[in-house]
C-alpha cells in the first residue's frame, strides 16, 4: 500500500539503527507517548535492536487503558437496559470493570456491538428509532473530531436516540503531569503523530521549553519510529531541546483547524480521571450543554460516583507512567494474560503489557 | 486506538450540507465510504489519512519522500562539514 509499505522497509530501518548506534555516546531515556507506537516498537523488535544506551519508556497513550473503572461499570449497566444498544470500539469490550466486562454483558444477553466508526453507530440510531443507541466514546484528540461530528450530525438530523458516554482524554496535560513528577527519568519525547495531525505542534513548544526536553512528533511505521528516535538522540547529544516534526507528511504545525473547530463546538475541557494514574486537571473532554440531549450521563441520570479504586495488585499506573516495565509486574504472564487480563494494559493491543506479552517472548534483555 | 491509514480518494460526493461531505476511498483496492468534511482541499486521486471513518489529513507527497531520503541528506551534510 502506498505511503505504508515504504516505511516498513527493513534495510532502511537497519540504516537508521546504524546511524543511531554511531551517534549515541551517553545513556538516554526516550518516552514514546502513544500506545500505537509502543505496539509497533515491540512488534518490530526495534526496542531490542536499539543500542543499550537508548532506552524506550512506554507512555500512557492508550485511551482504552486509562478509561476509568466507573465509566466501564456505567457502560455495562446501560447495556443491560432493554431499549439500549451499547456500541464501542472493539478493544473496549474486554476491559474489566469492577465486576465483569462489556463482553461478558453481551454473553448474558445485553445488546453490545463493536463499531468501527461513531458514524456507523449514528446510522444504527437512525434505523432503530425505537431504541436508544449509546456510543461509549473513548479516545485522544485523534478520535475526538469523528466523535464530535457524529453528534453534530445527530443534532442536525434530529436523531434524538443517539448519545455518547464519553471518556475523552487529552495528551499534553498528561505529558505535563508526568514531567512534573520529581522522579521522572525522561530525557526526550516522541509525540504521537496522529494526535499532532489534529492538534499540530503548538502545545509542545512550552513543554519542550519549560522542561528542556526534545520533543519529536513521530509516525507509527518502523522507519518513522527509528527516524524519530534518531532525531531525538541527535538533539540530546548536541544538548539542545527543540520541537521537531518527523511526520511532516501528515502533520502540519497548526494541525487541522477544521477538526479543532469541530471538537471545540461540541466539547469543553474538563478534569479527567485516568485509570491507574489518577485525576489530571484539564485533561479530558465533556459535551457542552448545547448537546446535553446527546449526553448519556445526563440522559440516563448516571450517578457520577467517585472513581473506584483500581483493582488489586495490578501496577498499571506505574507501567503507564513509564516507571515500571510490564515484566516488573509479578502477575505478568502468570495470572495476567490477554485471555484473562487483570488490568487494562493487558487488554488493548496498544497496552504495554499486551504488546510485551505478544511480541517480546519475555526476552531477558528486555527485563532489565 | 489512534490507528489511521492512508487511502486514495476515488470519488467525492458533496451534498448541500458541508458536514455531510463524503467520498469513496480505496485501501489496497477495497473501497470505503469516508467523511471528507475535515479535508476540504482534498481532490480525487489524493491520498488521505483516515481514522474511524473520517479523513483527517491530506498526505503531503514531498514530505513523504523526505522521510525516505533523510539519511542520505544528513549524510551529505556530514560530508560537507568534513570538506570544510
Ligand atoms: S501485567 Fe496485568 S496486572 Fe500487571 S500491570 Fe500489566 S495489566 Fe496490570
Amino acid at each position: 500500500m502506498k505511503y505504508l509499505e515504504e516505511y516498513r522497509d527493513r534495510a532502511l530501518v537497519e540504516k537508521y539503527l546504524d546511524k543511531i548506534h554511531h551517534t549515541v555516546t551517553k545513556p538516554w531515556n526516550i518516552m514514546e507517548i502513544c500506545g500505537g507506537q509502543t505496539h509497533s516498537l515491540v512488534k518490530n523488535g526495534i526496542v531490542e535492536m536499539l543500542p543499550h544506551k537508548v532506552k524506550m519508556i512506554h507512555g500512557p497513550g492508550c485511551p482504552v487503558c486509562v478509561t476509568p473503572v466507573h465509566l466501564i461499570d456505567h457502560a455495562i449497566a446501560l447495556s443491560h437496559e432493554d431499549q439500549v444498544i451499547l456500541c464501542s470500539f472493539g478493544d473496549m469490550l474486554r476491559v474489566p470493570g469492577s465486576s465483569g466486562s462489556l463482553l461478558e454483558a453481551k454473553a448474558q444477553g445485553a445488546d453490545v456491538r463493536i463499531m468501527y466508526s461513531p458514524l456507523d453507530a449514528l446510522q444504527l440510531a437512525r434505523k432503530h428509532p425505537e431504541k436508544e443507541v449509546v456510543f461509549f466514546a473513548v479516545g485522544f484528540e485523534t478520535t475526538a473530531p469523528a466523535i464530535a461530528l457524529s453528534v453534530i450530525r445527530a443534532a442536525h438530523a434530529h436523531i434524538e436516540n443517539y448519545s455518547l458516554l464519553t471518556s475523552h482524554v487529552l495528551v499534553p496535560p498528561a505529558v505535563k503531569a508526568i514531567l512534573e513528577e520529581d522522579d521522572h527519568v525522561i530525557n526526550a519525547l516522541l509525540a504521537a503523530g496522529h494526535v499532532c495531525t489534529i492538534m499540530g505542534l503548538e502545545e509542545y513548544y512550552p513543554l519542550s521549553g519549560t522542561y528542556q526536553i526534545p520533543i519529536v512528533a513521530t509516525g507509527f511505521e518502523p522507519v518513522d519510529l527509528v527516524q524519530g528516535i534518531l532525531m531525538a538522540v541527535v538533539q540530546l547529544e548536541k544538548g539542545i531541546a527543540q520541537v521537531e516534526n518527523q511526520y511532516a507528511r501528515m502533520v502540519q504545525r497548526e494541525g487541522n483547524r477544521i477538526a479543532q473547530d469541530v471538537i471545540n463546538s461540541v466539547f469543553q475541557v474538563t478534569d479527567q480521571h485516568w485509570r491507574g494514574i489518577g485525576k489530571i486537571p484539564s485533561s479530558g473532554l465533556m459535551l457542552r450543554d448545547t448537546f446535553a440531549q446527546h449526553d448519556a450521563q445526563r440522559k440516563f441520570a448516571l450517578q457520577s460516583h467517585p472513581p473506584l479504586k483500581d483493582t488489586g495488585d495490578c501496577i498499571a499506573g506505574l507501567v503507564l507512567k513509564g516507571v515500571k516495565k510490564p515484566m516488573d509486574c509479578p502477575m505478568f504472564g502468570h495470572t495476567c494474560t490477554p485471555e484473562n487480563p487483570l488490568g487494562a494494559p493487558m487488554v488493548s493491543s496498544e497496552g504495554a503489557c499486551a504488546a510485551y506479552y505478544h511480541f517480546s517472548g519475555f526476552s531477558e534483555s528486555l527485563a532489565e | 486506538m489512534c490507528l489511521a491509514i492512508p487511502g486514495k480518494i476515488i470519488s467525492i460526493k458533496s451534498g448541500d450540507d458541508e458536514f455531510l461531505k463524503s467520498g469513496k476511498v480505496s485501501f489496497s483496492g477495497i473501497a470505503q465510504e469516508v467523511g471528507l468534511m475535515m479535508v476540504p482541499e482534498a481532490k480525487v486521486n489524493d491520498y488521505v489519512l483516515v481514522h474511524v471513518g473520517v479523513a483527517i489529513s491530506v498526505v503531503d507527497e514531498a514530505e513523504a519522500l523526505k522521510t525516505l531520503r533523510y539519511l542520505e541528506e544528513i549524510g551529505e551534510l556530514d560530508e560537507l562539514h568534513k570538506d570544510q
